[in-house]
């Protein structure tokens, strides 16, 4: 099964079970462009499988008030970039709907955020947009790197009171993997190491994780154990498990795909230092993208995206 | 209807005398001299139905059935107010009457709206939601997606425009193409109705017909209710960007004192019924006041509270 389709089985799974779940975005009847909600209204008809029109504002603002009424809402946002259009959505009134108004609301809504670089997707349609999110208090928001962890996340998603972000990388949709035969629940704020390993811990999201797990083989063959260690969500976040990993390598590296300069990366760095800086024997090292935004051209756009050899590079530097 | 302008006349007025003598903190917008919008919408209402409101919507809240004393409190900062001190003035709800929230951005509610309209559908409850929102507001992309939206799907909306001609200190000309919001309704299909919004039984009217519409499956519809702010867009606004003959205009139509003649003629209010009236709600206020005065504020590091469903949570 490929992560799209992991996707797909959660969301019918969890339509099943409860009646108040419904699927809303653009062209989502059909499944275009990823196909992760094809099918649904042949199971659960037009009343739960909306095609809406484009108004993103519209889209996320309607299931903010359905979710403050009764229902649970999972919004695809067609592409994360499009989140602009409806930024005061999320950022003020969902994110804020419970804190502001004393907790008499429950907000349990999920916003799908189809994201990332590949595909000379360009400028508006490549962005890794996931640090926007976690400087906004009232949000969850997890990153799945299989199709196990994505449906895992996304039914946990759906069964929690508050609004919850799934950065769903378009570069994996037709990544294949093992799916278990029976129901499984990812919790949200609990990591996985995806390979363990003695010498330097690197923390990656999405496809940095198969990166890493790519550097990670290159580096074996030099005698350098690398340990890979998932996140899987970023609000919140499992401290724990980064930490044995640290005390356990005393060396890290930071991957992810989106812009270095206020990246996820930089929080997850501050965290490891306030949870064991004196275990650190050298200094941290990021992978990002560059500061700039996403190119066209196809050479452009390779020379902008983090990958296996950047994980080498780092690595290299922090055992050096 | 007149006891309920009344109210939240009182209320607002005290609320400004509260604010100038620095017991109350923040931005405050009141909505006097608009009171027929707020109580000639809520009374043609259920009370399980819905409101969105906007930053001046004290009234809403308070002609929607809302304790005044949690809603004082939460004015005040206190522990004790409805939202715990976290809302405030501009971001205030009261969920137990239908009062979804008060917004501190313009037109919000708009697109918030077809949501609870959804919920409303899917639990067949025959409710039906209100957006409110300003002549400034309408200018805002989501008036126009949420309009959009609800129209296509034939969602139980009313949408109510409170034209008070400014925009903050911009004046509804200079600010809106077209002039009249109502007219935009054309545009998506539905209903658009300019109404007297100092005149409590037409605003009454319009919405109980547009409601009733809504509640048959029929789609929402626009109105556009006319009304003049008698105070700044907040309070300590100097408004030199208008001249003083507006107020004295609004205050010639004034809701209240029009209703009041109304019910005078056909005998139905009297010296000592309309004292009677002022006088209990005065007391109800008084015991809001007392209520808010008495309240602890909140502890401090209560501020790390109701963020997620469970508490504490971890970063």
């Amino acid at each position: 099964m490929d992560f799209g389709e992991a996707l797909n089985l959660a969301l019918r799974e969890e339509m099943r079970r409860d009646g108040r779940v419904y699927c809303i975005g653009e062209d989502i009847v059909l499944g275009v462009p990823f196909g992760v909600t094809k099918g649904l209204v042949e199971e659960f008809g037009p009343e739960r499988v909306l095609d809406a029109p484009i108004s993103e504002a519209a889209i996320v603002g309607s299931a903010m008030g359905a979710a403050m009424t009764g229902l649970v809402p999972v919004v695809d946002m067609h592409f994360a970039d499009f989140v602009t259009c409806a930024m005061d959505e999320v950022a003020n009134q969902i994110a804020k709907s419970r804190y502001m108004f004393g907790g008499q609301v429950d907000c349990p809504l999920v916003l799908r955020m189809p994201y990332g670089i590949g595909r000379s997707g360009g400028g508006h349609h490549s962005n890794s947009v996931e640090a926007w999110f976690i400087n906004i208090p009232g949000l969850k928001i997890c990153i799945p790197s299989t199709p196990a962890d994505a449906r895992g996340l996304l039914k946990t998603a759906i069964r929690d009171p508050d609004p919850v972000l799934v950065f769903e990388h378009r570069g994996l949709y037709r990544m294949p993997g093992e799916v278990p035969a029976e129901e499984t629940l990812v919790p949200l704020g609990v990591a996985e190491v995806k390979r363990p390993g003695r010498d330097v811990t690197v923390i990656a999201t999405a496809r940095l994780v198969h990166e890493s797990l790519e550097a990670a083989r290159r580096l074996a063959e030099e005698g350098i154990a690398v340990e890979v260690v998932d996140p899987r969500s970023l609000v919140p976040l499992d401290r724990d498990t980064l930490a044995a990993s640290v005390r356990h390598t005393h060396r890290v590296v930071i991957a992810e795909e989106g812009p270095m300069r206020g990246g996820t990366g930089g929080w997850l760095a501050w965290v490891v230092m306030e949870e064991c800086f004196d275990d650190l024997d050298a200094p941290i090292v990021r992978v990002a993208g560059p500061n700039v935004p996403v190119p066209f051209s196809p050479p452009l756009e390779a020379f902008v995206t983090p990958k296996a050899d950047d994980v080498v590079a780092a690595v290299r530097q922090v055992v050096k | 209807m007149y006891a309920g302008m009344l109210r939240v006349r009182l209320f607002e007025e005290r609320v400004r005398e509260l604010f100038a003598g620095g017991r109350i903190p923040g931005f405050l917008h009141t909505s006097v001299g608009q009171e027929a919008i707020a109580v000639g919408t809520a009374a043609a209402l259920r009370p399980d139905d819905y409101v969105l409101s906007t930053h001046r919507g004290h009234g809403h809240l308070v002609a929607k059935g809302g304790a005044l004393r949690g809603l004082m409190a939460e004015l005040y900062g206190k522990a004790t107010g409805i939202c715990h001190g976290k809302g405030g003035t501009m971001h205030i709800a009261d969920v137990s009457v239908g009062y979804l929230g008060a917004n501190g951005v313009l037109a919000a509610g708009c697109v918030l709206a077809p949501g609870v309209a959804l919920s409303i559908r899917h639990r067949k409850s025959g409710q039906v939601v209100v957006a409110f929102f300003g002549d400034g507001a309408a200018n805002r992309g989501p008036f126009h997606e949420g309009v959009n939206l609800a129209a296509l799907w034939s969602l139980p909306v009313v949408f109510v425009c409170e034209n008070n001609r400014w925009a903050s200190t911009t004046a509804h000309r200079r600010s809106a193409a077209g002039g009249a919001i109502a007219a935009r309704a054309a545009g998506y299909g539905i209903p658009g109705e300019s109404v007297d919004g100092n005149d409590v039984l037409a605003v009454h009217a319009a919405v109980a017909r547009a409601a009733a519409r809504a509640r048959e499956g029929a789609g929402p519809s626009l109105l556009e209710a006319h009304t003049i702010r008698w105070v700044g867009h907040f309070e300590g606004d100097p408004q030199a960007y208008r001249g003083k003959d507006e107020v004295a205009e609004g205050r010639a139509r004034d809701p209240i004192a029009r209703l009041a003649a109304r019910l005078r003629e056909s005998a139905r209010l009297d010296d000592a019924g309309a004292e009677r009236i002022r006088a209990g709600v005065v007391a109800e206020i008084d015991d809001a006041v007392a209520y808010a005065e008495a309240s602890p504020l909140p502890e401090p590091h209560d501020a790390l509270a109701d963020l997620y469903a469970h508490y504490p949570w971890r970063d």
